[in-house]
């Protein structure tokens, strides 16, 4: 490895390591981006011929007009939940274990959140006037209708998206530093001086932005939570049968804070696999995520239940017709599998420490947790849709080639992003790591053996 | 589905001996205008012969759909026939109940509209703007009625030569990705109420007639203004035997149906 000699003090094997993926790429990264490129390219191919022929190729129709692009939207939303959350609450917590984890979490966050941001654009009818829900001034003086849940949508989805843009980047200054001092080319040299903005690392500078980033995660904790319940009101404030409930604030944000501390640990676990970061990210950490996890799950399924069971025990007609397709009609194995993944076979597993602590386990049993909470996503939306009001008009969905295309096209646009951050940040926040390992370090004072910083 | 209409009937039926009787011309509370429009569909006289439907397609542009589409769910239809059986083979009867859109009072559609593309027009007409609709589609969802419908081809192929010599030239044709629905016949409305105003008067019943009340050869549908006691679709509504679609929702439409004796 040829790296420049190292301007800044420190642990010199703890930059090199988590430096390396960042000044060399390996073939296999250049399959995984090659393969994802493909993926995002035949998608987003997709969406621009559908917008030249029109929704017909589509599987919606009346009167299922929110399909798999609105199941792909909630899930993807829900996806971006666990980072910036979890980052936040662990900071405030001041849970050190978080440390290896947090940058992972926080990319995962505004990737996912790009990815679900264009799912209200891709199932417009008319997506070139998307901007008429923006409240901008013009002659004509008209306004988007704030009592829209969409306007709200816009809204959260944007300050979300900005505020975990921020969030991501603050603690990735000093890192960038560190990169900038590192990087022998002079086209990275340029980059990461300009990423580092002229960062030191004066004590006054550690100050204020450990002060920033204090403010920004108790700031980004409530649009956290509000971000799902808001897309949870897309459904709830509709006058449609098992989507009229107030219950689906609550449980919106609990399926997206398990769908996405699923993605956390896979993730996590292939990072580690891939970089050789065995040394970072422990089976300590993952036993740590898995707990959250499990508590997410027991808690997510309480709320199903919950849901569930008023509604079965009311017997409104209406909301019986939807509960019977989904208990013994087309919708029957969509349900299972979900109940499968999420509830009955993952609380059972993540109730051992010896799953919770064996990556290759949870990898699987997290990818399973999320075809569930996917399966989820899409029975929100659709069987209430299938048989809605007049039996006249109940119809049955079956979404066509392009649902699926638009599908694969977050997974692959999401991977592609995140390999390309790899490659352009260091993946583990290399002086947190740092500040803890001084924290954990002890020091002989005569025969006393203390720690070296106490913290306050 | 059947189930609930019979119970939203008998609902009505025993609210009509109550207070609710007058609810029907009651004012539309904050709209300042002398209009009110609402129809009321007889549906013991109605034989489900569809000439409304066939009206309504012809009097507003709605797009063709051939078989396929239709089969799809992709057909437009601001004015359909339900058709609902009761009973087994001897003993079966038909029920016709003629659907558009209710104009509910408190239309659930538009308030979801983020860009107002729905709104309510102070004589009471559930508005639906063209122009300023993006599809979202959030006002179909929401809709109890299912009686919206989306734009899911090009305007130019709803109307293939030389069908395009047919359009009705007072009635906008719709392009790709916008909702539509029934309008009450609005471009009808408009005509005779510019009309009525230059000469420095009121619409009298009877001026303004949809193309569906104008084609129903049994009578069923009577159009005209709620807020005039005398007009022939407020003597109609009065009747004990008016209840309106799934008004346990609490939308308010001004559609109502009659419904008393054996069909």
């Amino acid at each position: 490895m040829k790296l420049h000699p190292p301007l800044v003090h420190g642990d010199d094997k703890i930059n090199r390591d988590i430096l390396r993926p960042l000044f060399e790429t390996s073939w296999r990264w250049w399959a995984l981006f090659g393969l994802c490129l493909t993926g995002f390219g035949a998608g987003f191919v997709t969406w621009m011929w559908m917008l030249g022929a029109g929704m017909w190729v589509t599987g919606l129709h009346r009167p299922v007009m929110w399909g798999v692009f609105i199941a792909n939207f909630v899930f993807w939303v829900g996806l971006s939940h666990s980072g910036t959350l979890i980052s936040a609450i662990l900071r405030l917590a001041k849970a050190d274990w978080r440390r290896p984890i947090t940058r992972a979490a926080e990319a995962m966050t505004v990737f996912t959140v790009l990815m679900a941001a264009q799912f209200p654009l891709i199932h417009l009818g008319r997506t070139w006037f998307f901007y008429y829900i923006i409240p901008y001034v013009n002659q004509r003086e008209m306004w988007g209708n704030f009592r829209s849940p969409l306007a709200w949508d816009l809204m959260a989805i944007l300050t979300y998206l900005s505020g975990s843009l921020i969030y991501l980047y603050l603690p990735t200054v000093p890192d960038f530093a560190i990169a900038r001092d590192y990087a022998t080319t002079p086209v990275r040299k340029k980059l990461f001086t300009m990423l580092a903005l002229g960062w030191r690392g004066t004590r006054k500078e550690w100050h204020r932005m450990n002060l920033a980033i204090l403010m920004l995660a108790v700031l980004v904790l409530p649009v956290a939570v509000s971000v799902h319940t808001i897309v949870s009101w897309d459904f709830a404030m509709a006058l449609a049968p098992q989507w009229h409930t107030t219950i689906f604030g609550p449980y919106f944000v609990l399926g997206a804070i398990y769908s996405g501390m699923a993605l956390v640990v896979t993730l996590t676990v292939l990072i580690r696999w891939a970089f050789k970061w065995e040394d970072y990210i422990t089976p300590f950490h993952l036993d740590k995520l898995s707990k959250i996890m499990l508590v997410a799950a027991i808690l997510w399924t309480y709320l199903w239940c919950g849901d569930y069971l008023i509604t079965w025990y009311g017997r409104l007609p209406e909301e019986k017709v939807i509960i019977d397709i989904k208990n013994g009609g087309p919708f029957f194995w969509h349900q299972l599998t979900m109940m499968l993944a999420n509830t009955i076979v993952a609380i059972p597993m993540l109730a051992f420490k010896k799953v919770r602590t064996s990556p290759w386990a949870l990898m699987f049993l997290t990818i399973f947790i999320n075809v569930g909470m996917w399966l989820e996503r899409y029975l929100i939306a659709v069987p209430t849709l299938v048989q809605k009001g007049p039996s006249y008009t109940w119809t049955t969905y079956s979404p066509t080639w392009v649902e699926l295309m638009m599908s694969i096209y977050p997974f692959a646009g999401f991977v592609m992003l995140y390999v390309l951050f790899v490659k352009m940040a260091p993946f583990i926040s290399i002086w947190e790591i740092r500040e803890d390992r001084v924290a954990e370090a002890y020091k002989t004072m005569g025969q006393a053996k203390l720690r070296a910083i106490v913290a306050e | 589905m059947a189930d609930l209409m019979t119970a939203t009937h008998e609902a009505a039926h025993g609210a009509a001996h109550g207070a609710a009787q007058g609810a029907a011309a009651a004012p539309y509370e904050g709209a300042g205008s002398p209009y009110r429009w609402g129809m009321s569909v007889d549906l013991d006289r109605c034989t489900g012969c569809g000439a409304c439907v066939v009206a309504c397609h012809a009097e507003n542009n709605l797009p063709i759909a051939g078989p396929i589409d239709t089969d799809e769910g992709r057909s437009v239809d601001w004015m359909r026939v339900e058709r609902y059986w009761e009973g087994h083979y001897p003993e079966i009867t038909a029920h016709f109940v003629p659907v558009m859109c209710q104009h509910c009072t408190n239309a659930p559609c538009e308030p979801v509209c983020p860009v107002f593309a729905t709104y309510h027009t102070p004589e009471g007409l559930n508005g639906m703007v063209y122009n300023r609709c993006i599809g979202t589609q959030y006002c179909q969802n929401n809709d109890p009625y299912n009686v919206r419908f989306f734009n899911w081809f090009e305007a130019a192929l709803n109307f293939p030569e030389p069908l395009a010599n047919q359009l009705n030239p007072d009635v906008t044709v719709r392009s790709r990705g916008v909702m539509e629905k029934c309008t009450f016949c609005v471009h009808r409305i408009r005509d005779v109420a510019a009309d009525a105003k230059a000469e420095g008067r009121l619409v009298e019943d009877g001026e303004i007639d949809t193309a569906c009340a104008q084609s129903c050869s049994a009578n069923v549908i009577t159009f005209g203004n709620l807020l005039d006691p005398h007009s022939k679709v407020s003597k109609a509504v009065a009747s004990a035997r008016r209840f309106r679609l799934l008004e346990g929702l609490g939308t308010e439409p001004v559609v109502y149906y009659l419904k008393g004796g054996q069909a």
